[in-house]
C-alpha cells in the first residue's frame, strides 16, 4: 500500500494524506512551542496542540480506505467507530492535564510572581 | 476466583474516592483509611501471586465481551510480581507517611489513586488501555510531586508534567501506528496480527520506535530523563520514596510488556533498529546517570541520577533478550524499587532528624544517626552489588545473559556500571563513617538551612517508629531477597518461556 502511494509521485501521495500532514504539523508545531515559548501557559498550549495532533492521527485512520474495522468482517466502506471513542477518551485525559497543569502555574504565579521560565530561573537561583 | 483481576485495581480506586467523600464529613481519616486498603490490596497481590505461581496465568475480559473486543486484564507471573511490588512498596511508604506527611484526605486520596493506575498498567492486556493507566498514574504523580507546600515542587511538577505528556503522548502514536496496520489493540492479538503485517514493515518499525521512545521518557532513561531529578529532588521525602520506587518501575515494566508480549523476540531479530535503539539507551543511560550522580552535590538529586543510571541496567537486560537477561532484568526491577525506595526514605529520614540535605553534610552521621546511617549504607551497598544483597543477583544475572548471548562489550558495562555505582555511594559511605563530624558551628549553620521551608517536614525533627520501620525493612529484604531470587527464578521460568517464545 504504502509502496503503491511512493509510486505515485509526491503530490499525490501529500494529495491523499493531508490528514496525517497536518497531524506531524500539529506535533511539529506543539513540540516548537512547548521548547521554544519560555512562557509556562503558552508550554502547556504547546501541548495541547502537541495533543491535538495526535488526536487527528486516530480521527483520520478511522476514515481511510484500507484500514480495516474492528468489529465487522463484511466488505464495505465503514468508518470505524472504536478510535472516535478512543479519542473520547483521550480528550478527557488531556482536559484534565491541562486542569493539573494550569493550576501548577497559578501556585507558581502566586510563589515567584511570573509565567516566563526564564525569569523564573533567575528568581529561582536567587533564593 | 477468576474475578480477582480486576478487584486488584477496583480497590483502590474506590478506597480513593471513600478517603474524599469521608475527609468532607472528618478530617484525619485519610490515613487509616488508606492503611486499610493498602493491606487489602497486598492481601489481593498475594492471592494473586500464590495463583500464577501455582496455576499458571489467569485473564478476565472486562465487561462479559469476547476476549479480542473486550478490554482484557491479564495476570502471568511478571504482572503478579509487579502488582505484588505495588501493594508492598505503597504499605511501606504509608507507614513512613503517617508522620513525615504530606498530610490531609486529598492526599492520601490521590496516593491511592496512583496506586490504582500503576497497578491497572501492571494488569492489562490492552494497549490503548495501558496509556489510560499510565495517564492516570502520570497525573496522580504530578500531583504528589506538587504536595509539597514550595514553590521548588510546583515548577518540578509543571516540569514533570509537560515532559511527561509528551511521553505518554508518543506511546498513544505508537499504539496508533500498530492500531492502523492490525485494527486490534488485544495485546495477545495484536501481537498475531503484527507477524501477518511483517516485522520488516516499516510500520511495525515505526510503531516500536514511537511507543519506545515514549516510555523511555516515562521511564527516564538518558537523555530523556531531564524531569526526573527535579521531580525527585522537588517533592516531600514520602512521595520521593514512593515515585522513585514504583513509577518509572512500573513504566519500564510497561516496555518490556510491550516488547515481549506484543512485538516479541521474532520482531527484535528481524529488526535490528529496535534492539540498537534498546542497546543504545542502555549503555548511555549507564554511563552517563552515573557520571551525572558523581557530580551532584545534593543528595536526593545523586539518588535521582543513580535511577537513570539503575534503568540502564534494566533495559540492558531487555535488550540481550535470553531468559537469563530477563530474569535479571525483572530481578533488577524489583529490587531496585526496594532499594531505591529505601534510600529516599532513609535519606528524608536522616534530613527529617538533622537537616542534611548536602553530601558534604553527611559527614560523620554514623556518630549522629546509627542506625539511620547503617540501613542508608546497607542499602547503598546493596545498590551497588556487594554479594549477597540482591542487588548483586540482578546484576549477575544481566551480565550473565549478556555473556551467554556473547554481547561483551554490554558485559563489559554492566561490570564496569558497578564500579561507577560505587564511585557515588563510597563517596557517601566514606564521609559517614571514616570523617569526623562537622564543627559545632558548622553543623549550627546547616540546621539554620534546613530550617528553610524546603525542608518540608523539619518542623518537629523527630522521626517516628514507622519512618524507621520503612526503612530498616527496605535495608533486611535487600540483604534477604538475594536468597529468594533463585527460587523466584525457576517459578518465573514458565512465564518467560511462553514471553520468549
Amino acid at each position: 500500500m504504502i509502496d503503491a502511494a511512493l509510486a505515485a509521485g509526491p503530490v499525490e501521495l501529500l494529495a491523499t494524506r493531508s490528514y496525517y500532514v497536518g497531524t506531524f504539523l500539529l506535533l511539529g508545531i506543539g513540540a516548537y512551542v512547548m521548547i521554544a515559548s519560555p512562557n509556562l501557559v503558552k508550554k502547556v498550549i504547546g501541548m495541547n496542540i502537541f495533543q491535538t495532533g495526535i488526536f487527528l492521527f486516530f480521527i483520520a485512520a478511522a476514515y481511510v480506505d484500507g484500514a480495516q474495522s474492528p468489529v465487522l468482517e463484511q466488505a464495505g466502506p465503514y468508518v470505524s467507530p472504536l478510535p472516535h471513542v478512543l479519542i473520547l477518551t483521550a480528550i478527557v485525559v488531556g482536559v484534565s492535564l491541562t486542569a493539573v497543569a494550569l493550576g501548577l502555574i497559578v501556585r507558581i504565579y502566586n510563589e515567584y510572581g511570573t509565567l516566563e521560565a526564564d525569569v523564573l530561573q533567575e528568581v529561582r537561583t536567587d533564593d | 476466583m477468576t474475578d480477582l483481576p480486576p478487584f486488584l485495581v477496583v480497590l483502590p480506586l474506590v478506597a480513593s474516592v471513600v478517603v474524599l467523600f469521608a475527609g468532607l464529613v472528618r478530617s484525619k481519616t485519610g490515613w487509616p483509611i488508606a492503611a486499610l486498603a493498602g493491606l487489602g490490596q497486598l492481601g489481593l497481590a498475594a492471592v494473586a501471586v500464590y495463583r500464577v505461581f501455582t496455576a499458571g496465568p489467569t485473564s478476565y475480559v472486562v465487561g462479559g465481551y469476547e476476549s479480542f473486543y473486550g478490554i482484557e486484564l491479564v495476570i502471568d507471573g511478571l504482572s503478579a510480581s509487579a502488582v505484588l511490588l505495588v501493594a508492598a512498596v505503597s504499605l511501606g511508604v504509608l507507614a513512613y507517611a503517617r508522620t513525615a506527611g504530606p498530610r490531609g484526605n486529598p492526599f492520601y486520596a490521590t496516593y491511592l489513586l496512583l496506586i490504582g493506575g500503576l497497578t491497572g498498567v501492571a494488569v492489562t492486556g490492552d494497549v490503548f488501555n495501558m496509556y489510560v493507566f499510565i495517564e492516570i498514574s502520570g497525573l496522580t504523580a504530578y500531583a504528589l510531586v506538587a504536595s509539597g507546600d514550595t514553590g521548588r515542587s510546583a515548577v518540578a511538577a509543571l516540569k514533570y508534567l509537560i515532559v511527561g505528556t509528551v511521553g505518554a503522548s508518543l506511546y498513544l502514536l505508537g499504539v496508533g501506528y500498530a492500531y492502523i496496520g492490525t485494527g486490534t489493540l488485544n495485546m495477545a492479538d495484536l501481537s498475531a496480527q503484527l507477524a501477518q503485517v511483517g516485522y520488516g514493515s516499516t510500520l511495525v518499525q515505526t510503531a516500536f520506535v514511537f511507543i519506545a521512545i515514549g516510555l523511555f521518557i516515562k521511564t527516564a532513561v538518558f537523555p530523556l530523563h531531564t524531569w526526573q531529578p527535579e521531580a525527585y529532588a522537588g517533592s516531600p521525602d514520602s512521595v520521593s520514596g514512593l515515585i522513585s520506587a514504583l513509577v518509572s518501575t512500573t513504566f519500564a515494566y510497561a516496555l518490556i510488556r510491550v516488547s515481549l508480549s506484543v512485538f516479541t523476540p521474532d520482531f527484535f531479530a528481524t529488526a535490528d533498529l529496535a534492539q540498537t535503539l534498546l542497546l543504545v539507551g542502555a549503555v548511555v543511560s549507564i554511563v552517563a546517570g552515573s557520571l551525572l550522580a558523581v557530580s551532584q552535590t545534593e543528595i536526593k538529586r545523586m539518588l535521582a541520577y543513580s535511577s537513570v543510571s539503575q534503568f540502564g541496567l534494566v533495559l540492558a537486560g531487555l535488550a540481550v533478550l535470553n531468559q537469563t537477561a530477563i530474569v535479571g532484568t525483572s530481578v533488577h526491577l524489583l529490587s531496585h524499587a526496594i532499594m531505591k525506595g529505601g534510600l529516599f526514605l532513609a535519606a528524608g529520614l536522616i534530613a527529617t532528624a538533622t537537616g542534611a540535605r548536602e553530601v558534604h553534610e553527611y559527614e560523620g552521621l554514623s556518630e549522629r544517626m546509627p542506625y539511620a546511617a547503617g540501613a542508608f549504607a546497607v542499602l547503598a551497598l546493596s545498590m551497588v552489588g556487594v554479594p549477597p544483597t540482591v542487588g548483586f543477583v540482578g546484576k549477575w544475572y544481566i551480565a550473565f545473559g549478556a555473556v551467554q548471548a556473547q554481547l561483551w562489550p554490554l558485559a563489559a558495562i554492566i561490570l564496569a556500571s558497578t564500579l561507577l555505582t560505587l564511585a557515588y555511594f563510597a563517596r557517601l559511605v566514606e564521609r559517614m563513617y571514616f570523617r569526623e563530624p562537622a564543627t559545632m558551628a558548622d553543623r549550627a549553620e546547616s540546621e539554620a538551612t534546613a530550617a528553610q521551608p524546603d525542608a518540608v517536614v523539619a518542623d518537629g525533627g523527630r522521626p517516628s517508629v514507622g519512618m524507621y520501620a520503612a526503612v530498616f525493612v527496605a535495608a533486611v529484604l535487600a540483604v534477604t531477597l538475594g536468597a529468594a531470587v533463585v527460587p523466584f527464578a525457576e517459578q518465573l521460568a514458565p512465564t518467560l518461556e511462553l514471553l520468549l517464545s
